[in-house]
């Protein structure tokens, strides 16, 4: 039992006078074996916040579970739950605290493994800095780059490199200065405002609290001094006032007052707000707290607002700068990172939480997904567990945001099962889809109905997919030459040519196949309106593509022909000789070599390889008759 | 270190106001979402913050839920004394609740053995509590920083139908986006003091003038020393072993319980400002005047599965 009388804290927490540094919230990544728990367990030692009792446990333990021989484990003292400390790994996200006497900070302690990057997401969504692990002897792996990249996608602006068991490399400059090169290379896609790269010993100390003897080569700050003054001071105060409204106060019918925590910017009393849904505008009268009315208010302050005006404000409801407004729309494009076991499907209907704001919600479309290890986007139907997707969504009435890059606390948002409750995703909006629902479209006096009248035909949308080689341009030119021979308005959009100007920067990864896609069937969807048949020529090797274009027009319009030449024969016939550079890997992500080709499931038309051109071509025509495009 | 007594909210660090306003926010949440929500109240310094952030969060309305206290019949008399006067002072509604089977039973912390008696009078007397009026969501004043399976622990805690606990299958918490959704039969269990630590509550307390138990300010009291610790004898029940003896001596508690199982430590500290000091210099956990929790390393996690808080 202590008496409480031992003055031996040479670094005593916060609150001792002298100038406050605000609360830093970081988060540390890396796997276990990089030291991460044992960097954590260092800092918490270091600063004295390791108290007897404790290192007795923490004796005890290291005995019984340790890695570490006869030396302390500092990694017990971190890893919480009873199954992870006795299978060695982190498997959820643990809050620790500690203070110096510059400043209190909370570290977030995420596992590193990609089966666990919704832990770390988690993580990250609160911290404003990174501490990213790499073991010195490894140097940069795919896994720094998905903790970065998640860093990066998650808002976080600065990054401390933490290059650990730097002992283990004699603590060599020229190995650390490499490691810092190959880093930096890769991070600069990923615009953090600061990467403050260290070399340091978890296990020993070095440069964490206190600065290491052996490396005289190292002249940066330690760890514990560059997040004692990292400034992370957000113009989150500076940017345009957002209130999204908790709960509303209501003693007695006197008092009628909004309460909620600023998540943006500034208020004072006069101030003219606008309720971002409704459009209706009040000035704020009180600023209401237990401890008297305020002056001001800022960016993470609780507080009660009253109005002027008896507007209709409920919970949910976004009060904002009425001279500079959230965005207001019912379709969005998004960053998904997927959270449950059970697939995200697209069109299914989840509850998204945004703000203060519970609304049904429906992924409308998945463009891609990105790989988190190697960054590249890739096409895809459905999200798995851990896997992050740019998403096109739809609510179902209009919900206020600002893009998550410019305000995080208003552009984010959660997707709930709506039948488990289970959090399922967690989205940053990228930019809204139909701009403001108070734009109305110009009402036309020609319609595609009009046009159709005139023309004797309707409009419709030939899609010709298959592999290289199959003959669908060859097919295509048939058809139009057959179609315009009957008096009917055609044009056609060949993938060679398309390529050539409008897409021409466009290449051929999955990702820069959907976009392909997705402009082409713009254009057709354009050409439909103007009431021509328009022929498309496409690869297109992705079902969701294709179904993305059909959904474009109306039911009707879109005429799937499937091509089904098998690969066999295209190989023999390699009329541009690309068979044959794919197979000498000369041409990467070949459809059919080293990339998909998903069939249609029901198109419209399947030609094979025996009908011939010609033959080909009246099937489809007979087709167009058959759906009523043309009579004749 | 200060010594002023009566600072205002406006010399709150922004550290506590940060703090503040956070749990001010979580507050409102469970309000603003859940049918009937209610407050552990527990007595102590963390429930007194609590408490005192209630106010502050629906003022100028009055916290628009009951207190509900799990009395073992073992609480310190000092505690109890708080207790009713705390909620006359802020005309709350107060509700008591005992496990009756336990105290059937007869079940207590001497006789029965630290574990038998939390299970009984804490665990499933809390459990018959929420049952009893239907509660949907409750405040509970645990922080992350007593322990480390705590550390882990959600903002909103997820209970399923008889309030299980499953540490696999909590709710990932993205920014301040909390799912409060659930289904019937099933609960939440919130800690609106997640981020705060020990020192946190007590500079807090200061800071606000938050009246608390005597019995965590140094006093002459009758304690006895057995196995290492220090056990205030509050009433007849605790009966002295051979060779025990009662002795005056200035002792203070850090954390409150049931009076035997509570370890009074030795100190002179009798002002708040004494405590923080005494606080910066201290070497032991505050948790290890815990005899519940010493049982094993992870017995904190185990009683939680159990439905402890």
């Amino acid at each position: 039992m202590t008496s409480g009388a031992h003055t031996e804290v040479t670094v005593s927490p916060s609150g001792a006078g002298g100038p406050e540094k605000a609360l830093l919230r970081f988060l540390t990544c890396g796997s276990v074996d990089d030291g991460k728990s044992t960097l954590i367990g260092r800092l918490l030692y270091d600063t004295q916040l390791v108290l007897e009792d404790q290192l007795t446990v923490l004796e005890r333990d290291s005995r019984k579970h340790g890695t570490t021989g006869e030396e302390l484990d500092l990694a017990l003292l971190v890893d919480g739950l009873q199954a992870e400390r006795e299978q060695g790994i982190t498997i959820d996200v643990a809050y620790r605290y500690f203070s110096t006497q510059r400043r209190a900070f909370i570290v977030a302690d995420t596992p590193g493994h990609e089966q666990y990057t919704r832990n770390m997401a988690t993580g990250a969504s609160n911290c404003q800095a990174a501490v990213i692990l790499i073991d010195a002897r490894k140097g940069v792996l795919t896994q720094t780059r998905r903790h970065s990249y998640i860093c990066s996608l998650l808002g976080i602006k600065h990054v401390v490199l933490a290059v650990n068991k730097i002992d283990l490399v004699d603590f060599s400059g020229e190995r650390f200065h490499h490691i810092v090169a190959d880093y930096l290379g890769f991070a600069k896609a990923l615009e953090f405002s600061s990467i403050t790269p260290i070399p340091l010993s978890a296990r020993y100390g070095d440069n964490v609290i206190r600065r290491s003897e052996h490396m005289r080569w190292y002249e940066g700050p330690t760890l514990i001094e560059h997040l004692e003054s990292l400034d992370v001071e957000e113009e989150i105060e500076e940017k345009p006032f957002r209130f999204p409204v908790q709960w509303v106060n209501r003693p007695d019918l006197d008092f009628r007052g909004f309460s909620g925590t600023v998540a943006s910017g500034r208020v004072r009393p006069g101030d003219r707000v606008v309720v971002a849904g409704s459009g209706r505008e009040s000035t704020v009268s009180r600023i209401v707290t237990a401890d008297g009315d305020l002056a001001e208010a800022c960016a993470g302050d609780a507080v009660t607002l009253t109005l002027a005006d008896e507007v209709d404000v409920a919970r949910g409801d976004v009060l904002a700068q009425a001279d500079s407004r959230p965005e207001v729309v019912d379709q969005f494009a998004a960053q998904v990172l997927w959270m449950i076991e059970e697939p995200m499907l697209p069109g299914r209907s989840y509850l998204m939480r945004i703000g203060t704001r519970f609304v049904p919600a429906r992924i409308t479309s998945l463009k891609h997904k990105t790989d988190v290890n190697t960054l590249e986007h890739i096409a895809a139907k459905t999200l798995q567990l851990n896997e992050i997707g740019f998403c096109n969504l739809g609510t179902a009435t209009p919900v206020a945001f600002d893009p998550y890059a410019e305000n995080r606390e208003t552009g984010a948002f959660v997707l709930i099962d709506r039948f488990t409750h289970a959090t399922a995703g967690a989205g940053m909006i990228s930019f809204g889809l139909r701009r403001a629902t108070n734009i109305h479209r110009q009402a036309l006096l020609v319609d595609k109905t009009a046009r159709a009248r005139l023309n004797g035909h309707r409009p419709a949308i030939l899609w010709f997919t298959g592999l290289s080689g199959s003959g669908k341009s060859t097919i295509a030119n048939i058809v139009e030459r057959e179609l315009h021979a009957l008096g009917a308005h055609t044009y056609m959009l060949d993938g060679d040519n398309v390529r050539h100007g409008l897409n021409r920067d466009l290449g051929f990864t999955d990702a820069d196949r959907v976009e392909n896609i997705r402009r082409v069937g713009e254009v057709a969807r354009l050409f439909v309106d103007a009431g021509a048949i328009v022929l498309c020529s496409f690869i297109s090797p992705f079902r969701a593509e294709r179904r993305m274009v059909r959904e474009l027009v109306d039911a009707g319009e879109f005429v799937e022909v499937f091509v089904d030449t098998p690969i066999e024969e295209c190989k023999r016939r390699d009329p541009k000789g690309l068979y044959a550079r794919a197979l000498e890997g000369k041409i990467k992500n070949f459809t059919g070599i080293d990339s998909p080709y998903e069939p249609p499931e029901s198109p419209e038309v399947v030609l094979e390889t025996r009908d011939g051109p010609e033959q080909a071509a009246r099937r489809v025509l007979d087709a167009l008759r058959e759906q009523h495009i043309i009579t004749y | 270190m200060t010594t002023t007594t009566t600072l205002s909210r406006t010399q709150l660090s922004q550290h506590l106001k940060r703090l503040e306003s956070e749990s001010i926010g979580i507050l409102r949440e469970v309000v603003a979402e859940f049918r009937n929500p209610v407050m552990l109240y527990s007595i102590g310094k963390d429930s007194g913050v609590m408490l005192h952030l209630a106010l502050k969060a629906f003022y100028p309305s009055k916290p628009p839920f009951p207190l509900l206290h799990i009395d073992t019949t073992w609480k310190f008399r000092d505690m109890i004394r708080h207790r009713d006067e705390v909620a006359a002072r802020y005309g709350l509604k107060l509700l008591v609740h005992t496990n009756p089977e336990g105290l059937a039973r007869g079940i207590n912390p001497i006789t029965s053995g630290s574990q038998l008696h939390t299970q009984v009078m804490k665990t499933e007397a809390l459990k018959q509590a929420l049952d009893k009026w239907g509660f949907d969501a409750a405040f509970g004043g645990a922080r992350r920083d007593e322990e480390k399976s705590r550390a882990k622990e959600r903002i909103f805690s997820f209970r399923s139908a008889g309030h299980v606990w499953d540490p696999r299958n909590q709710r990932p918490e993205l920014w301040s986006l909390f799912n409060t959704k659930i289904s019937k039969g099933e609960t939440i269990r919130v800690f609106p003091l997640s981020n705060w630590t020990e020192l946190d509550i007590w500079q807090y307390t200061r800071a606000e003038s938050i009246p608390v138990v005597p019995l965590y300010f140094a006093a002459p009291r009758p304690v006895l020393e057995r196995d290492g610790q220090l056990i205030m004898r509050d009433d007849e029940r605790l009966p002295l072993r051979p060779g025990e003896s009662l002795q005056m001596r200035m002792v203070r508690f850090r954390s409150l319980g049931c009076y035997p199982l509570s370890a009074a430590i030795e100190s002179t500290a009798t002002t708040l400002d004494d405590i923080i000091a005494e606080m910066l210099a201290t070497r032991t956990s505050e948790r290890s005047g815990r005899l519940i929790d010493s049982d094993e390393a992870a017995s904190m996690e185990k009683k939680k599965r159990d439905g402890y808080f």
